[in-house]
């Protein structure tokens, strides 16, 4: 699950994560309002949304009048945001932030992830703040530091010193001292709220000497929801698709793609597998759809929904391996699903596994239409001939 | 072996405890292993020591189990919350196999697991996978048994319905399997395809080894690593998710491009620089195993 940027920033704050002082508005005339509670000019105007490369997509803007203000704050209210990481179509700005300019001295990266091959923690630092890491990684990777966190001893004071005294040129006593605080606070933060990610790019250093978040990144391991409530409560559903809510109710994993192949399948490899299967027949597949290895027959119809409303979608492969979900079932979600609603697609239907010539035998007598592919090879023969 | 037919880490000496024994997927799944033959020989719910389940009896804790049933596998069906205690009470006992089939463990968790494995004797299966069959002999986990055939492929898959498609390929073309392992859907992890290469190379019973990757992380690289060092023993590959888009979890927690990394294209060619089989066409998966290992 991922914050906004207003919302992780009050949770440094409380973390004694110093950030610039700020104010989140939802309508442009509150912004006359928030300019007097910030100081400024200039002020910084952000879009709030999840997607990343906001700034070259117009979405971070540097006010120097509160006219300016207003007018940037009215062009993002309401209005696409499209980035590298949106989509052609962007996402809509619910929300902007407008927050006090900062004086910057230097640029750091500092973030915190979960190394998987080590099975830890590691918080990463760069003295190549501001850009994009993949960059720096590609390009001067002896520049990204790494110190693996130890969960027993916690991050140790050593480890900051490490990595903050190898800075070329050094930093001054008391603003080496305040980010190797924030090195500390970071990895209790990243621990106590259950993060899958924590970035801060830039961490910056002011004209004052002060070390500041400009940025910052918060996302929550989904697997760890039950246990972080409060967190959950900052969910902001209006940044998914509207289709991929709606599955997340029915305990299905939706994710919507570009192409026209609907696709319904039991097991998250196994439907990445088939999305790859419809690639390489020709077609592009519409969605990843997952029913999931135990699927209920109320979760077949509910999935075959889904992937109908979709308007762009002309066929829909279904592929079942019957494991625990019995293919008998699936027939049966199957027939409850075309009673409710006009399956308008052709229909490919591959069942193997549990209880697959039962299934079978529903499908034929059930007087719908669907193409049978007895393995594999030929669903995908069946999807070609579909979108040729 | 004078034709023995071998495998790994799970046979017909398994002595297998189910945790979460009373539970609804765990009371299924014992009376399937059973079914197949398995040696399911008690159960553990803490609360419910002195009942019994599915016809075994059921312990208050896995050491109990160990004093009175003499079992040497675990197999954890507990939910999330309490499945990282499951798992380091399993290890504590000394079971030599853990497999944990529970989805949606918080990773700090796993971490935390990690960490408490080290330098024991226990191997960890999982969690968020289908588990362990050696088929013939033994089967902890949760996939279809009827789909397996013994002989001597080793597989090593990090999905569950993807492998059972495989092996079901793998069956039909007439290659029969030594065992077959779900190493799990999550970013932190047990046992991991580098450590089953090795054990599949050491198998005098293993032939020759598919291994099914799918997109986040780096395990089809460091696998590929091993084998450039020279296997001795054929390795084929599939890797899932060419057309998934970066920055979205694809179902299973570990399944997710970060940036440019963890991208299907850049495994594949990890696997096929190392002189591994990769083959692209899902469907066509079994018989072109078979054909290559004829010719």
């Amino acid at each position: 699950m991922k914050l906004h940027e207003y919302q992780a920033k009050e949770i440094f704050r409380k973390s004694a994560i110093p950030t610039p002082n700020g104010q989140l508005v939802t309508a442009v005339d509150q912004t006359a309002k928030a300019i007097e509670n910030v100081k400024g000019p200039p002020w910084v105007i952000k879009a709030q949304v999840h997607a990343g490369g906001r700034g070259k997509g117009g979405g971070v803007r540097l006010a120097q009048s509160p006219d300016e203000a207003v007018s940037f704050v009215r062009s993002m209210l309401g209005n696409p945001l499209i980035t590298k990481q949106t989509g052609p179509g962007g996402v809509i700005v619910h929300q902007v932030l407008i927050e006090e300019g900062v004086d910057i001295d230097r640029e750091f990266y500092l973030s915190m992830i979960i190394d998987r091959a080590m099975a830890t923690p590691a918080l990463i630092f760069s003295q190549a703040g501001g850009m994009e890491i993949e960059e720096v990684a590609s390009r001067s990777p002896e520049l990204i530091l790494k110190e693996h966190v130890n969960l027993v001893t916690g991050w140790m004071p050593y480890q900051g010193r490490k990595l903050v005294h190898r800075l070329d040129p050094p930093l001054s006593p008391e603003p080496a001292k305040a980010l190797m605080a924030i090195m500390a606070n970071m990895v209790k933060l990243f621990t106590s709220h259950d993060c899958s990610l924590l970035e801060i790019n830039p961490l910056v250093t002011t004209k004052d000497g002060k070390v500041v978040a400009l940025d910052a990144k918060l996302n929550i391991d989904d697997n760890s929801l039950y246990r972080q409530k409060e967190l959950q409560a900052l969910d902001d559903p209006r940044e998914k698709e509207p289709l991929e809510v709606e599955a997340e109710k029915f305990g299905i994993n939706y994710i919507r793609l570009d192409g026209n192949i609907g696709a319904m399948v039991n097991g998250a490899g196994l439907a990445m597998a088939t999305m790859d299967v419809i690639k390489l027949a020709g077609a592009e597949p519409a969605n990843f759809l997952d029913v999931g290895g135990g699927a209920s027959q109320e979760m077949v119809t509910k999935g075959i929904e889904i992937i109908l409303k979709d308007p762009r979608v002309k066929a829909i492969l279904i592929n079942i391996f019957g494991g625990i979900l019995r293919c008998d079932v699936l027939a049966r979600g199957l027939l409850e699903a075309a009673r409710h609603t006009e399956i308008r697609a052709p229909l490919i239907v591959r069942l193997e596994g549990t209880n697959v010539e039962e299934g079978r035998e529903i499908l034929k007598n059930s007087g719908l239409e669907f193409f049978v592919a007895k393995d594999l090879a030929e669903a995908a023969e069946l999807v070609a001939k579909q979108v040729s | 072996m004078n034709g023995l037919i071998m495998s790994i880490l799970v046979d017909e000496k398994s002595r297998v405890v189910v945790q979460g024994i009373t539970g609804r997927e765990g009371a299924f799944h014992t009376r399937q292993m059973m079914d197949y033959g398995t040696a399911v020989v008690a159960g553990v719910t803490p609360g419910k020591g002195g009942q019994t389940a599915e016809g075994v009896p059921v312990f208050n804790t896995v050491q109990e189990a160990v004093d009175k049933e003499g079992v040497n596998v675990s197999c954890i069906f507990v939910p999330p919350p309490f499945a990282s205690d499951a798992i380091m009470e399993a290890a504590d006992a000394g079971l030599g196999v853990i497999v944990c089939i529970t989805e949606g463990i918080p990773v700090l968790d796993s971490v935390k697991v990690a960490a408490f494995l080290k330098g024991r004797n226990s191997v960890l299966i999982g969690p968020n996978c289908p588990g362990i069959i050696s088929p013939g002999k033994a089967k902890v986990g949760i996939m279809p048994a009827y789909i397996h055939q013994p002989g001597g492929i080793g597989v090593i898959s990090r999905s569950g319905t993807l492998t059972y498609e495989v092996v079901h390929q793998l069956s039909a073309a007439g290659l029969g399997q030594s065992t077959c392992i779900g190493v799990g859907g999550d970013p932190i992890i047990g046992l991991d395809f580098v450590e089953l290469l090795k054990l599949f190379g050491d198998d005098p019973g293993t032939q020759a080894v598919v291994l099914i990757g799918e997109i986040g992380g780096d395990a089809e690289e460091r696998a590929a690593a091993l084998i450039r060092q020279g296997y001795g023993k054929p390795v084929f590959g599939f890797v899932a998710g060419l057309t998934a888009p970066p920055g979205k979890r694809m179902g299973h927690a570990g399944a997710i491009i970060s940036g440019s990394k963890g991208r299907a294209e850049d495994k594949i060619k990890a696997l096929e620089e190392a002189g591994i089989t990769v083959i692209r066409r899902l469907g066509e998966f079994g018989q072109s195993v078979a054909q290559t290992l004829k010719a």
